[in-house]
């Protein structure tokens, strides 16, 4: 695929007083790409946001938006640019289709409204105010707000915090039909999950600094940490003719618990464990695979859980 | 352009769905109604020889702009942006002037359509007159509104919540609604209280509006007009030093 950059960010630095909020971030965004930053609460990713739309002004480094810098230049870039921001809300009294209409008209473009609504499912609430909708729900206006003027680059700045999981799982096709329509997305999360589901590039970020920069894949396979295969057995199990598997480097049993591990992403070992399974004739259930994730890569790279 | 006027019409249509929106307008109205009952619109020496209600119909649209310029416009203001809404509005192509102007300007729209309420149902019911020429009376009520709504800019400026804004707004309010001559005499109070009335805005666009409906000559009047030209740029000037959108 041609590669072009949409965002650009070089040894980007914000201090707040004392506080370094960002200290030396560098990365590049793709087109067409959903492009996450990931971390803990205070690890800066708002903060580089909100410099890249023009909301903030950096202390130091260099920022280009579809080649425009977006501090100087902040009125032509904000054509282009949709955006959710973290804390922000809508006039408590201003309806749906009212706030649609009048963010319509603070651009000089507009899609379809009606269709729109519809397409983030608001269609039965235009006529409702908005301190009347759901947390889902205004994050779904949020969504079409951002999504108004046909932006090329949308910001989404978690966007399912405090959503309950049928939402999020909303939220998250709605972010990948933003990417369908060949838009560019820049998510900032503090949810490693949601970045491994959704991001094609990951950030992870943290104390203001990038600590690891790749596709969710790429980051979780460089940890070169094993998978697992685990199931309960009933009965006696074989474990020797597991052991004897190629793609087998331990075999562990934990009362009727069985923990294979085995290098790699785990496919492999998956369908030998699978494959051998029937013919030793044990008795299984619940069989299922633990992979390391993105939470195993911030715990590698910064020494702590991500929850602390 | 466009985008100011659709901002400006979506603000004016929320005023009227807040429920404190038909006390500011009606306040004034009451008070046209209590006191055109009481006295009705009949010459009285003690105002000059004018009628009761030709000479307190200006000052009720004064307290008109006050009700509105020290309640409405600064906690619309605070409440905006305690909750975000000023710092969404920011990462849309809006220019911060518009903004803010917009929210003038639907308070404008809300105090303009009071005052020509109270002017209509004090011609249909009490005979109202008024002797200036228009054009004067406009630019005085002009005047007065830019100046009472720039000191509540200055208070949505530095205030920093909403609760704090409406004491702010009261502690303004109730001083200048008595000493301001808009509700009671200036004339009935001891020296030092007249005095201490030239230090309220209010005062100085009773006084302005009230001149210019029985056709007081501008020149007259030239030191309403500097005390109210100051106070504008003053609020102004250090609103935009300390205003914040977040």
């Amino acid at each position: 695929m041609q590669k072009n950059p949409v965002i650009q960010v070089e040894h980007l630095r914000k201090v707040y007083g004392s506080v370094i909020a960002v200290d030396d971030i560098s990365f590049t965004v793709e087109q067409g790409e959903i492009f996450g930053m990931v971390g803990p609460n205070g690890a800066g990713k708002t903060s580089t946001v909100e410099c890249a739309e023009g909301l903030r002004t950096s202390s130091s480094g260099m920022i280009r938006v579809l080649g425009l810098d977006p501090q100087k230049e902040k009125y032509q870039v904000r054509p282009h640019i949709g955006v959710q921001l973290q804390e922000s809300s809508l006039q408590d009294r201003l309806k749906v289709w009212e706030a649609l209409d009048l963010f319509a008209a603070f651009y000089p473009r507009s899609v379809d409204k009606d269709a729109l609504l519809e397409q983030v499912g608001l269609t039965e609430k235009r006529n409702a105010r908005f301190a009347k909708l759901s947390g889902g729900q205004k994050q779904r206006l949020f969504i079409a707000l951002a999504l108004v003027h046909d932006p090329e680059i949308v910001f989404l700045d978690e966007l399912t915090t405090g959503l309950d999981p049928q939402a999020r799982r909303v939220m998250w096709e709605m972010v990948r039909d933003i990417r369908a329509r060949g838009k560019t997305v820049f998510l900032i999360t503090h949810s490693m999950e949601e970045a491994e589901r959704l991001c094609d590039q990951v950030a992870i970020v943290d104390h203001g600094r990038i600590v690891a920069l790749d596709s969710p894949h790429h980051l979780v396979s460089s940890l070169g940490a094993d998978s697992q295969v685990v199931f309960i057995v009933d009965g006696i199990p074989d474990l020797q003719r597991l052991q004897a598997l190629q793609e087998v480097s331990c075999v562990q049993q934990v009362e009727d618990r069985i923990i294979i591990s085995g290098k790699g992403d785990g496919d492999a070992l998956l369908s030998s464990v699978v494959t051998a399974l029937p013919v030793s004739g044990m008795r299984y259930r619940d069989l299922h695979t633990e992979r390391p994730t993105l939470e195993d890569v911030f715990l590698k790279m910064t020494g702590r859980a991500v929850r602390d | 352009m466009h985008s100011w006027l659709k901002l400006t019409w979506v603000e004016t249509k929320l005023f009227l769905r807040e429920p404190g929106a038909y006390f500011a307008l009606a306040f004034p109205i009451v008070l046209l109604v209590i006191f055109g009952a009481i006295y009705g619109n009949t010459p009285n020496a003690f105002l000059g020889g004018h009628g009761s209600l030709d000479f307190y119909v200006p000052a009720y649209i004064a307290i008109l702009m006050i009700i509105i310029g020290f309640y409405s416009l600064p906690i619309a203001i605070i409440n905006y942006r305690e909750r975000g809404v000023l710092f969404r509005l920011q990462a849309t192509p809006l220019r911060p002037l518009a903004i803010l102007s917009a929210q003038i300007g639907a308070n404008f729209v809300m105090t303009t359509a009071g005052a020509i309420i109270l002017v209509i149902a004090g011609r249909l019911f009490y005979n109202l007159h008024v002797i200036g020429s228009m054009p004067s009376v406009l630019l005085a009520y002009l005047l007065g509104v830019l100046s009472i709504f720039a000191l509540g800019f200055l208070v949505a400026s530095v205030v920093p919540n909403v609760r704090v804004a409406s004491v702010v707004g009261t502690l303004l309010f109730f001083p200048m609604l008595y000493l301001s001559g808009a509700t009671v005499p200036l004339k009935i109070y001891p020296q030092t209280v007249q005095q201490i009335a030239q230090f309220l805005p209010l005062t100085h666009v009773v006084t302005l509006m009230q001149n210019m409906w029985f056709g007081g000559s501008w020149l007259d009047n030239w030191g309403n007009v500097f005390a109210l030209l100051g106070i504008l740029v003053v609020c102004l000037l250090v609103s935009v030093r300390l205003f914040r959108w977040r």
